[in-house]
């Protein structure tokens, strides 16, 4: 049964593995031309298991100790999760105690994969969903891993591959604004962090442009309530 | 580095802890025969965008208008990422064009 899930679950991820291949190894060579060795991505692949947050950590590591900002940052970045697991109550509901690894490892991709995969007739359906959590973290840990120890073989001039997060976030950010048919949130997002980090500075201007972020959203709730997708 | 070990395992267990906060309440909290509240609701889908435009402006944070380059490496690279996946809507393809757009400028040009 579960070999069956398995081969039923592994061409779905596909195109995860190409992706996390890439992103996963830039995320690995970048905290390793940080300056941090190799088992750090290893063990935030493995225990934070998302992307953006990962990238955003380098910088949090990098920077004096801040528990609070990082946690309150960190379940911003993460927020949407809670809208996947609100998508997967139903599914997720009668898989046994493996849910509870299901849930863990509940990354975009993954989410996005389980939600809408076509599960073949006679494949068990919680093993399907397993298998997929388990591949995809696989192949994110396996290549943030390998970018942490090839980062050190690197002799050319890496100055500058830290550019890898912002690109990525602009591209996010656009996926995001194309899907969208208003953009007042995503234009209170930059115009609120704009605005507070002229304000306060690049090292405390954080806090204050969440809390603005939120109060905004929170006034502005009728507006920008019709402009999200269908998501 | 400016953290003791101590205070980057605790960072990293934050991250990880705020993670799966995120992951896990849905499911201790909702139930599937309850409606979601309507202000939950509203926030999953207004975040993205907004947290997404922040996390923008947190990677140019570092960035000075007024000296050195006056950011011009950052913007030009924007550009050509945002230029790349209008064009071709490649995800990998925008994000290593653009990086390796502002390895040769920073390298290079500036």
């Amino acid at each position: 049964m579960k070999r069956k899930a398995l081969r039923a679950a592994f061409p779905h991820t596909i195109p995860i593995l190409t992706g996390f291949g890439f992103l996963g190894f830039a995320y690995g060579v970048y905290m390793r031309v940080s300056g941090f060795s190799f088992w750090y991505p290893m063990l935030m692949s493995m225990t934070v298991f998302g992307g953006s947050l990962e990238f955003v950590a380098v910088s949090m590591l990098l920077a004096p100790f801040a528990p609070v900002q990082t946690f309150v940052m960190a379940l911003l970045i993460q927020a949407r999760h809670i809208f996947y697991g609100i998508a997967m109550l139903d599914k997720y509901r009668d898989v046994g105690p493996k849910r509870l690894y299901m849930i863990f490892g509940l990354c975009d991709e993954t989410f996005s994969i389980n939600c809408t995969a076509r599960i073949p007739e006679g494949v068990d359906r919680g093993w399907f969903m397993f298998f997929v959590t388990l591949l995809d973290h696989a192949y994110w840990v396996a290549s943030a891993t390998l970018g942490g120890l090839a980062g050190a073989l690197f002799t050319f001039d890496t100055a500058g591959l830290d550019f890898v997060m912002t690109s990525m976030f602009v591209v996010i950010f656009l996926e995001q604004w194309l899907k969208e048919r208003r953009h007042a949130s995503a234009l209170i997002g930059l115009g609120a962090s704009a605005a507070c980090l002229a304000l306060f500075g690049p090292d405390r201007f954080l806090v204050p442009a969440m809390l603005v972020i939120l109060a905004l959203l929170t006034a502005f709730r009728g507006p920008v309530g019709k402009a999200g997708d269908a998501a | 580095m400016t953290m003791t070990l101590a205070q980057r395992l605790v960072t990293i267990a934050l991250c990880a802890a705020a993670t799966v906060l995120t992951r896990f309440l849905p499911f201790l909290v909702f139930s599937s025969k309850k409606p979601t509240p309507r202000f939950v609701q509203y926030l999953g889908r207004a975040l993205p965008g907004a947290v997404f435009g922040m996390l923008v402006v947190y990677c140019l944070r570092g960035v000075d208008v007024l000296a050195g380059s006056h950011g011009l490496p950052e913007l030009i690279a924007i550009a050509v990422t945002a230029g790349l996946h209008l064009w071709k809507r490649q995800m990998l393809l925008s994000i290593a064009g653009g990086t390796v757009c502002y390895m040769l400028l920073v390298q290079l040009v500036f």
